[in-house]
């Protein structure tokens, strides 16, 4: 799938302002972002459902709306897309009707949790079971490749691993997938290609290890307030040190066993207990944060 | 999450098999699924069925209007047809659509392999198989009220082939362009006007000679005095009538393929 220069205007709004992106074929990528950063609005671009106001995109080689599409692509909306009334197995079996060689949607169900629930009407499933539903309907039809705008979203950690198992079972079995999630864990440990994007625009991108970088950190937590200053001039020059959020601290540099060393010292000399130290790369939500600042959207 | 039989995601075979199923196949899927959810739903129900068969019983038993002669089923079962016609392809088929667009169903079936023009035909196909059977049910106990239908059938099949594709474009326009609680409020209101205006239930003849003219061009009065034409007095091709269910047809369909958001 490839994206150039995309925009995409609801109004006098530019949601999406000269995206460039390329999924690659039987990898997963992930896409992140702040609330209104242009994800769903991006991803239903490429699925059909809204044109583009500039740019070029091309999916499996094809326009976006072309008809021989459709029994190629999976499709699972942000929200929606299912009648309140129908049963969830009949929802499924239906879709299934659909496709030449479909999965077999009692499968799907039992895969998903979803056995006991066979008979009941969407608007009866908790949010997070319909969640699941929609996940089941958008893998039916065996794709190519899968759009999956916020999977996990409003799901328990046992749905949240059963998603997982899914999207990696998609993955090996040689389908692509691209999905959409706030959860920084999840995009780090499902996806082999990270693009985020803010303001309509991709701020960075490429593989979990290279957003994240080789750096380590000494990390710990203790009481708020403590003199990062006054712990940075124990510590060799060119490190840094912060705490973010409170009571929680990072200490970058030469990360090693003498920067544990003085650290330790100097949190003994101030009488701090230290709670989860420990050393580590960044994680993606530094990252991200570190991208996109922390003002709400 | 709980699951009776815990099933390993290696079971199932994701590898792509992409294709879509034959157009028929998707159809009869689609439409058995629309006419399962127009049975299952109780207010819907009550405007395709009970009303109607509550109307033609007392209508029929009572003499609560002048009919000006004759047996009073006999006036009454037609127009009852009539409002069934209405009360599915458009009443049914505008709340239904209209929400249907509102949850994101229509959104979600436009990514399946099944195109909007087969969409279009299992909705059809749905509304006929319902129309079947409210014929069915309203004709039996209009029967058993006495009643005793004249007429050639095919000109009852072609008015009310003529009438769905009329009130099925009307319900699509609506449907397709205002918003869902507007459908459900509009469809109900125009369901009640050309109840009490289109001779269903009371014979035209009693309104002023201009009203009847403009009510005579409405369609519900088309669909009920051609079939009380056909089935009351036996007439021949009901022209006018099926002229007037055409044109209606013609450019309320036309309209809404012009004006239907999906979204
Ligand atoms: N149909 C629409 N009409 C008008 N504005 C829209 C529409 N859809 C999206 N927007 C606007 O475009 C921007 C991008 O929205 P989009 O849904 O793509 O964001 P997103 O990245 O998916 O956000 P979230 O994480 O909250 O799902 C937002 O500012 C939103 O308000
Ligand atoms: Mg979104």
């Amino acid at each position: 799938m490839e994206i150039r220069e995309l925009v995409k205007r609801y109004g006098r709004k530019t949601a999406v302002d000269g995206l460039k992106l390329t999924c690659r074929t039987g990898e997963v990528t992930a896409i992140l972002g702040p609330n209104g950063a242009g994800k769903t609005s991006t991803i239903e671009i490429c699925e059909g459902f809204r044109r583009p106001d500039g740019g070029t995109v091309r999916v499996l080689g094809l326009d976006p709306a072309d008809p021989a599409l459709k029994p190629r692509l999976g499709v699972m909306l942000q929200a929606g897309g299912v009648p309140p009334a129908v049963r969830a197995g009949e929802w499924l079996r239906v879709v299934a009707r659909f496709y030449a060689h479909p999965l077999d949607p009692d499968a799907l169900l039992a895969l998903l949790g979803l056995t006991e629930h066979a008979r009941t009407p969407y608007r009866r499933l908790s949010g997070g079971q319909q969640q699941r539903l929609s996940l089941a309907a958008a893998v039916i039809g065996r794709p190519e490749l899968v759009f999956l705008d916020e999977p996990t979203a409003g799901l328990d950690p046992q749905a949240r691993h059963a998603c997982w198992d899914v999207v990696t079972g998609l993955r090996d079995a040689g389908v692509s997938v691209v999905l959409t999630t706030h959860q920084m864990d999840e995009a780090e440990k499902l996806s082999d290609h990270v693009v985020v994007i803010d303001h309509g625009r991709v701020v960075a991108e490429g593989t979990p290890r290279e957003l994240t970088g080789a750096e380590r950190q000494l990390r710990f937590r203790a009481r708020p307030g403590l003199d990062v200053d006054q712990l940075l001039g124990a510590l060799p020059p060119g490190s840094a040190a912060k705490e973010s959020p409170s009571g929680h601290y990072i200490i970058e540099g030469q990360v090693g066993p003498q920067m544990l060393a003085t650290v330790t010292a100097w949190c003994a000399a101030e009488s701090v207990t230290t709670e989860d130290l420990r050393i580590e790369r960044r994680t993606l939500e530094d990252v991200f944060l570190e991208l996109t600042g922390r003002e709400l959207r | 999450m709980t699951g009776a039989t815990p099933v390993s995601v290696h079971a199932i075979d994701f590898s792509p098999r992409p294709g879509a199923a034959p157009l028929p196949r998707m159809v009869l899927a689609q439409a058995g699924a629309e006419i399962r959810a127009m049975l299952r739903n109780g207010e819907q129900l009550v405007l395709t069925l009970i009303i109607p068969v509550l109307l033609l019983v007392a209508f029929s038993l009572a003499p609560l209007i002048d009919i000006g002669g004759g047996s009073r089923v006999a006036f009454i079962a037609p127009g009852v047809l009539a409002l069934a016609v209405m009360s599915t392809a458009f009443t049914g088929q505008a709340i239904g659509t209209g929400f249907e667009r509102r949850y994101g169903v229509l959104k979600r079936l436009g990514a399946t392999p099944l195109s909007r023009a087969g969409l279009l035909l299992a909705k059809t196909a749905a509304v006929v198989a319902v129309e079947i059977l409210q014929v069915i049910v309203i004709g039996m106990v209009a029967i058993t009220l006495g009643w005793s239908p004249q007429g050639d059938p095919l000109w009852v099949v072609l008015l009310i082939l003529f009438g769905t594709a009329a009130f099925s474009g009307l319900g699509l326009l609506m449907a397709g362009t205002l918003r869902a609680e507007a459908t459900l409020a509009a469809g109900n209101l125009v369901y009640l006007v050309l109840l009490g205006l289109g001779g269903v239930l009371f014979p035209i003849e009693k309104f002023p000679a201009g009203v009847q003219h403009v009510v005579g061009l409405l369609p519900i009065t088309a669909l009920s005095d051609g079939l009380r034409g056909v089935l009351t007095n036996g007439a021949g091709l009901p022209a006018t009538q099926l002229l007037v269910l055409a044109g209606w047809a013609a450019v309320t369909l036309g309209l809404a393929a012009r004006t239907f958001r999906w979204e």
